[in-house]
């Protein structure tokens, strides 16, 4: 057991809860001792995030809280400012990075080994929910090459190496230019269908599937047939909703070219790899024990009550080398309901509506003077 | 050491050598053990001892020591073979 386990034993096995079975009333007292636990772990080590709390929060006092509404939050923008982190720079296993287009600025956070494989252990139980334990044939939607790159891992390769011990045998279905190998593909689903019928994972960031699977095979007037398939997909919709197209018609174009029904999104960011936030049946998206979305009014940042639409807050009991367990979005959303029997799944659920235009979003990162990370 | 036909196996999935393959080596405590290549160490394995593994496995086996445990399970006896 690490130092870090040591210094915050919690509550025993938190993260071999069930993902979904604890009602609100009583995840949210597990969650909120968790919590405090991290804000004063990190108040002692993250000299950054202790000035925050001191200056925005007003100090110790704010990290006594019993609510989840009271846990301080910081905006994620300050991870694209400042090297945000509660380890020494030697504890560093991995550094994962925002997959921004070129010439954003992008967030970096810094994973020691605990938090790295505390990622991948939430991530690995919230799957399994949907999954189950067995590893099926998988395909991917990216370049092989995407896992030889040195360097800071973009989220969408880490959200990729999420998924991997999910598969067997992975096929990754694009080219070097990145246009869809409709060859290559088409002859590892006849070969795992070949394996007596076999589900096949499909998955892939939403923007990508969007251009490389669904646009391409309809150009083409080919359709894949994967009849045991589950497509989970994530990553922003922007480009879909610049084109207009909702998630309804994703879904329905998905399986038009490929025969799939069973298609789950995720929302998740870079700054909270692993707590993520799964499509329940309802398509809404649902809070593991080991998370949490608390909506906020984007004036007042007031939490507000289901049906009120504003600014999302994430809360993730995993990070413990990086303060960002609780994190003010750039999203908005609204929050749709608590515990919800028809879906047999507990916890809150939401939906995400889209981007907050960029100057709206200031809040506390204007603190500090703007400085580049260096790390 | 008898551990032979698994110490192969880290060695040729992490690119070191087999005398580095101890009991206690393990993951993301050398570079070469990254998550990458903790997927290509799990389909290495899955060849040479004729397994399959489930997501479980694959995340409980944190160490050379772990992974000996979880063949076991399956019936291999890594010191014997």
């Amino acid at each position: 057991m690490s130092a870090i386990e040591l210094e915050l034993p919690v509550i025993s096995d938190f993260f071999d809860l069930p993902p979904y079975g604890l009602p609100q009333s009583q995840k949210a007292q597990m969650l909120v001792i968790r919590l405090r636990q991290l804000c004063w772990h990190h108040y002692e080590r993250c000299v950054i995030y202790r000035r925050l709390i001191e200056r925005v929060f007003g100090g110790e006092d704010a990290l006594n809280f019993e609510r989840l509404e009271e846990v301080p939050f910081i905006p994620v923008p300050l991870f694209k400012t400042h090297a945000l982190r509660s380890v020494p720079a030697e504890a560093v296993v991995r550094t994962l990075a925002s997959s921004g287009t070129s010439g954003q600025v992008l967030s970096r956070v810094e994973l020691d080994r605990e938090t790295s494989q505390r990622q991948t252990q939430v991530l690995v139980k919230i799957l399994q929910h949907f999954l189950g334990p067995r590893r099926s044939p998988m395909v991917i939607f990216d370049r092989k090459v995407a896992l030889d790159q040195p360097g800071p891992y973009p989220a969408r390769v880490a959200a990729l190496l999420g998924m991997m011990p999910f598969g067997r045998d992975p096929f990754f279905a694009l080219k070097e230019d990145l246009s869809l190998d409709i060859e290559g593909l088409s002859a590892y689903l006849a070969r795992a269908s070949g394996a007596g019928g076999e589900r096949v994972v499909v998955f892939g960031l939403t923007a990508i599937l969007w251009q490389a699977l669904v646009l391409t095979m309809e150009r083409e007037g080919k359709k894949l047939h994967i009849p045991q398939g589950v497509l989970i997909h994530a990553g922003g919709w922007k480009k879909l909703q610049d084109a207009a197209v909702g998630a309804e018609e994703f879904r329905q174009r998905v399986q038009a070219v490929t025969g799939i029904s069973r298609i789950l999104n995720f929302y998740g960011m870079v700054e909270q790899v692993g707590s993520i936030f799964f499509e329940n049946p309802r398509h809404y998206l649902q809070a593991p024990v080991y998370a949490e979305v608390i909506i906020r009014d984007p004036i007042t940042l007031r939490p507000l009550p289901v049906g009120g639409v504003g600014l999302v807050q994430v809360l993730s009991a995993i990070p413990t080398s990086y303060p960002g367990h609780s994190l003010l979005t750039e999203d908005m959303g609204v929050l749709r309901g608590v515990d919800d029997p028809t879906t047999g799944m507990n916890g809150r659920y939401f939906e995400i509506l889209g981007r907050v235009p960029q100057a709206e979003v200031r809040g506390c990162s204007d603190t500090y003077p703007t400085q580049h990370s260096t790390t | 050491m008898s551990q032979t036909k698994l110490a192969r196996c880290f060695a040729e999935a992490l690119g070191i050598q087999e005398q580095a393959v101890t009991d206690e080596l393990a993951y993301q405590t050398i570079k070469e053990w990254d998550s990458v290549r903790h997927m290509a160490l799990v389909a290495i394995i899955e060849q040479t001892f004729n397994v399959m593994l489930d997501t479980n496995d694959i995340i409980a086996m944190s160490s050379v020591g772990k992974a000996k445990a979880i063949l076991a399970k399956y019936g291999i006896d890594c010191d014997a073979a």
